[in-house]
């Protein structure tokens, strides 16, 4: 399969990347590690004509602490996120969701900031950064501004990001509550069909493929934070969610699996 | 980019995706197409020393970069410059002559290269950490069972 015909151009910096979308609106995308973007446009359901390759913006690639979160540059590779002393110490939880994308040689290629904004409510770290209570820093060509993760997403494959604007960066504050990670899949490889992610001791919960964006387990939170147990909180893990029926599971089926993996996780988490 | 040591240059139309750019321009066809969707990993080439499954890579994603392919990991020298065998095979591939790693041997290449890649992450791995590690490629006649032992002895070997 082959994608519908494009121009490529490179952008060597955030700016010059910024200055092309401007150029040439709707029709162009970005392409950081391909690895959502390119099935899509060889199936033929995304046709750009213009694409506007920032995966070689070294700029953008980092990994560093600073005053009490982690910084993360947008074209950081998740074999990079997985495999950083300085994630597993200060977010250990989203080093570890790194390491359950796809296989080696796609993390290999795909990028935070990629993922982030290909919105996909199926994936995995879109999740991590929304029960760590991340922040995306966005740039356009007025300047830069702070995205809460639980303001990003807004549909299926839709965030807040303007046409002309590029994720620069991730902010997570440094975690050291009790977290863990449940992704229920049938098959090595594939998207969860399930996912819950647990920060914080409970105080961040979210759920992957439970609706048409990554999603804030909020009744879950407001409920341990007010006392109750993993057992009781997980029964609401579905409040709110709208989860689509497909060929892996209906919504049903989904609900009581979110309701499940909330438990595990909340327990593994230290809720008792 | 490079391929196997060695600098090529081609004009090639933006949506040539690498594994078609390496089969057809540089004319290497060790490197399979297999589910053309990036989940069977046929394809897996290394792009700067790491696997990439090149369906799902744009050949010009690959330019400036130093591409090895399975024809190339043969003739890579040894640490010790040591040559094994008669054609100078690379560990992984010795190790999956003699484990017979191999049935219809389509899904050779890309195993072959996606677990030299894995060994440069994991030097000494566990049987459990082979199988996770070479979760991205396939073997329909599921032959896994003497591919993980191969990989286990050529990191014995390392």
């Amino acid at each position: 399969m082959i994608p519908a015909a494009f121009d490529y151009k490179v952008a060597d910096s955030a700016e010059a990347a910024i200055s092309m979308l401007g150029e040439y609106g709707d029709d162009a995308k970005l392409l950081a590690g391909g690895h959502s973007l390119i099935p899509m446009m060889k199936f033929r359901l995304a046709t750009p004509t213009v694409l506007v390759d920032v995966g070689r913006v070294s700029d953008l690639n980092y990994i560093r602490q600073d005053n009490g979160h982690l910084a993360i540059g947008a074209m950081t590779r998740h074999t990079e996120v997985e495999h950083s002393d300085v994630v597993k110490s200060a977010a250990p939880m989203l080093a570890h969701v790194a390491s359950l994308v796809g296989d080696p040689s796609v993390r290999h290629r795909g990028t935070l900031g990629g993922t982030l904004a290909h919105s996909d409510p199926a994936s995995d770290l879109p999740a991590a950064v929304l029960a760590l209570g991340g922040t995306i820093v966005a740039q356009g060509p007025g300047g830069s501004r702070e995205i809460a993760a639980s303001d990003f997403f807004t549909g299926f494959f839709e965030s807040v990001l303007a046409a002309d604007e590029i994720i620069t960066e991730v902010r997570i504050p440094t975690s050291t509550g009790g977290w863990n990670y449940q992704k229920f899949n049938r098959r090595a490889q594939d998207w969860a069909i399930v996912g819950v992610g647990v920060a914080e001791g409970g105080a961040g919960v979210s759920l992957v493929n439970m609706g048409s964006t990554p999603l804030r387990a909020r009744a879950v939170e407001e409920a341990v934070a007010g006392g109750a147990s993993a057992a009781e909180a997980a029964e609401l893990a579905a409040d709110g969610a709208e989860p689509m029926d497909d060929n892996n599971a209906d919504a049903a089926y989904r609900t009581h699996l979110a309701k499940v993996l909330t438990r595990r996780a909340l327990e593994a988490a230290g809720v008792s | 980019m490079s391929v196997n040591g060695q600098s090529q240059t081609h004009d090639v139309e933006p949506r040539t995706l690498l594994v078609h750019h390496i089969r057809e321009n540089v004319g290497l066809t060790g490197t399979n197409i297999g589910c053309d969707t990036s989940s069977c990993g046929a394809c897996t080439v290394h792009v700067d020393g790491q696997s990439v499954k090149s369906c799902t890579m744009l050949a010009m994603q690959a330019e400036g970069t130093a591409i090895t392919t399975i024809e190339g990991l043969a003739g890579e020298a040894r640490a010790d410059g040591s040559a094994t065998g008669e054609q100078n095979w690379h560990p992984m591939q010795e190790a999956f002559q003699q484990c017979h790693a191999l049935q219809c041997g389509y899904c050779t290449p890309g195993m072959v290269m996606a677990a030299t890649s894995f060994l440069k992450e994991n030097a000494s791995p566990t049987e459990h950490e082979v199988r996770e590690g070479l979760e991205g490629n396939l073997c329909r006649c599921t032959g896994y069972h003497n591919i993980v032992k191969a990989v286990l002895s050529a990191a014995g070997e390392s």
